[in-house]
């Protein structure tokens, strides 16, 4: 137990810090560079996020996309496969639960239009995780090159979909509003959230990191799906059919991503909008890895970064918001570097009192 | 209507040919080449700032290839020196361009969007063949594939960073520095790359916001599906150029929806990993932090 306190510590909590002093020491000089103070800056953006109940509604609306599309990545990874293409799985599952919502007619029951929404979600992801993952298993094709080439592949088509159709209302690159099935916003039971995009899909993000930890630590599957990414070979001689795990684990990431994108099409605009994802999915990359892998983490790592994306709306009057954008990079950067870093002083140091304690008994 | 087809093949090429070019040699040696996108942008936005201030191209030149390196320099020593993980450190890097180059744009120009217009090469915007061929980068474009192929298949650089790109415990045996090796090949693969960037603020006499819009991954997929070859990956960069002037030539005929045309690159390179038309085998040590 205490041992796997320290690999916590070792692994996630170090190398945050040390992730987030670098980002603040570079938030500094960016600020002072633009002649601005940086408490002031700094203060700006906590009170405009935590500071008042539509800030935190508006934190919890974007930390809802990012934990599905963190879980995603996540999940690719704790099968030794990185999933760079939530942003077009995330996209898939907002096209396809957008779609569904507009075929089926205006006054269904929302508790069976809405689930069937979200798996029709789902299944846009997971087709999209499909791709990769199978490219993997039959051919080796690295799943990095697949996932990315597929981001571009997927993106065209849906706003070729979208704008060539006749799906999209005239002069735009939405569909018209999905009455069928809108999850509701928080504002409707919780009046202080009033005007902000939070909504009830941020229930679904909670229940999906439960599951996903379930799933991971608990299950045969999961059992299996880390033994791959730990040590493919081990894992095979151990009896785990390893391209099976492949497939299933890409497809799970994608529905996972793609469910995501239900909380823009279904809880926030209730329409399908070509580009909505908006670098969701690659920013699902950052909480991964500042989550650790593990689906709490992911929860924590994407409210970190909800905060900097809405932040970065509070101070635009003192600072551009695009600072944040070169925080965020910094803080993956910092996070990427420190991880092995951390671990190498870590291990050093007693190895080291090892060998002095050696030498002084002589 | 040939003539001026080849023309516009080739000024789209340009910047493939460059950005593949740094992804050739940085993939070889064994570094993922995912920071493409972020050096080509980061090469076109010191461009504009070096010919703003100076008031010369070629200073805006020598300030690009600069940015480039220094981005290369970033993702070499994250990658090598403390082995982050190159993919991670690869998306950082992409990420943190966009937004440097948002933040300094509003800081050197006040806008959101674009910056002034800058001295550049050539005349702007559909310049004909003369325009053209008056850009020195133009002709350092063409050049570049060539001249790579030499340095890797022929110079002992060359053989340097094959070795450490396929098999560094070997090179390290050898008695060559594989780390150095690698810190030469990324720093000079993000000046390269830059070179695409600087080509295409240089050609439009500004800096627009994003303005490379994924011309770095279109180059890695040509670096992919030239299977890690200076000549087919130049070839390769050429297609899918071409495919961009025909669907240009075309447009509004009905032919094939522009979406779709765009495509072209990315799902010719899925055929390649699948191995449908020679399997792509990447450099065996690419990618692995140890080493």
């Amino acid at each position: 137990m205490s041992a796997s306190i320290t690999a916590a510590i070792e692994d996630g909590v170090l190398p945050t810090l040390t992730a987030l002093l670098v980002a603040l020491v570079a938030g500094d000089l960016l600020i002072l560079s633009y002649g601005q103070s940086p408490g002031e800056v700094w203060r700006l953006m906590l009170s405009g996020t935590w500071g008042n109940a539509y800030g935190i509604g508006q934190v919890l609306y974007k930390a809802t996309t990012l934990v599905f599309t963190g879980l995603s990545v996540a999940i690719g990874l704790r099968a030794g496969l990185f999933n760079i293409g939530a942003e077009s799985q995330l996209a898939a599952g907002g096209f396809c639960a957008g779609a569904l919502g507009l075929l089926l007619p205006a006054g269904s029951t929302p508790w069976v239009a809405i689930p069937m929404c979200l798996v029709a979600a789902m299944i846009g992801g997971g087709l999209v995780g499909l791709v990769p993952g199978v490219l993997r298993a039959r051919f080796g094709a690295h799943e990095v090159i697949a996932t990315i080439m597929l981001n571009f592949i997927v993106l065209a088509f849906l706003n070729w979909a979208i704008s060539a159709t006749g799906l999209a209302v005239p002069e735009t690159l939405h569909t018209p509003v999905v009455t069928s099935s809108a999850i509701p916003r928080l504002s409707a039971y919780l009046p202080v959230f009033h005007g902000s995009a939070a909504n009830g899909t941020i229930l679904l993000a909670l229940l999906a990191a439960v599951v996903a930890a379930w799933m991971l630590f608990r299950s045969r599957f999961g059992y299996e799906l880390r033994a791959v990414g730990l040590q493919p070979l081990a894992a095979e001689s151990g009896g785990i059919r390893v391209p099976r795990i492949w497939v299933m684990s890409m497809v799970l990431a994608g529905a996972v991503a793609g469910l995501g994108g239900t909380n823009f099409v279904l809880g926030y605009k209730n329409y399908f909008e070509d580009g909505f994802s908006g670098g969701a999915g690659f920013l699902g990359i950052a909480v991964a890895l500042v989550g650790r892998n593990n689906p709490f983490g992911v929860l924590l790592a994407a409210l970190f970064f909800a905060t900097l994306s809405q932040g970065g709306l509070a101070i635009h009057a003192l600072v551009p918001k695009q600072m944040v954008e070169v925080l965020e990079g910094i803080v993956i950067l910092a996070v990427a570097v420190s991880v092995p870093e951390v671990r190498r002083l870590l291990r050093a140091r007693p190895v080291r009192a090892a060998a002095t304690a050696a030498v002084s008994k002589r | 209507m040939l003539g001026l087809l080849l023309l516009q093949t080739l000024r789209i090429a340009i910047p493939y040919l460059f950005a593949a070019s740094g992804g050739v040699l940085a993939e070889r040696a064994g570094i993922v080449s995912l920071t493409l996108e972020g050096f080509m942008l980061s090469g076109a936005f010191c461009a504009t700032l070096g010919s703003f201030y100076f008031g010369s191209p070629w200073i805006g030149l020598l300030f690009g290839v600069a940015g480039g390196a220094v981005f290369g320099a970033l993702h070499a020593v994250a990658t090598i020196r403390f082995k982050a993980d190159q993919i991670v450190s690869a998306v950082a890097i992409n990420l943190m361009v966009v937004g440097l180059t948002r933040f300094f744009l509003r800081l050197a120009f006040d806008s959101s969007s674009n910056s002034p217009r800058v001295a550049g090469f050539g005349g702007d915007g559909n310049a004909g063949a003369l325009a053209t061929f008056a850009n020195p980068l133009v002709w350092l474009g063409i050049v570049v594939m060539p001249v790579l192929a030499w340095v890797i298949g022929r110079t002992r650089f060359g053989l340097r960073v094959r070795a450490v790109g396929e098999k560094p415990e070997a090179a390290t045996t050898l008695g060559v520095s594989v780390s150095r090796i690698r810190y030469g090949a990324v720093i000079t693969s993000g000046a390269l790359a830059a070179l695409g960037g600087v080509y295409l603020a240089l050609d439009q006499h500004q800096f627009t916001d994003q303005m490379t819009a994924g011309r770095g991954f279109i180059a890695l997929a040509a670096v992919i599906f030239g299977r890690w070859t200076p000549v087919r990956a130049g070839i390769a960069c050429l297609l899918f150029a071409f495919a961009e002037a025909v669907q240009i030539q075309v447009q509004g005929a009905g032919v094939l929806p522009s979406q779709f045309v765009s495509m072209i690159p990315y799902v010719l390179t899925l055929v390649a990993l699948a191995g449908v038309v020679g399997r792509a085998v990447p450099p065996a040590a690419l990618g692995r932090t140890e080493g």
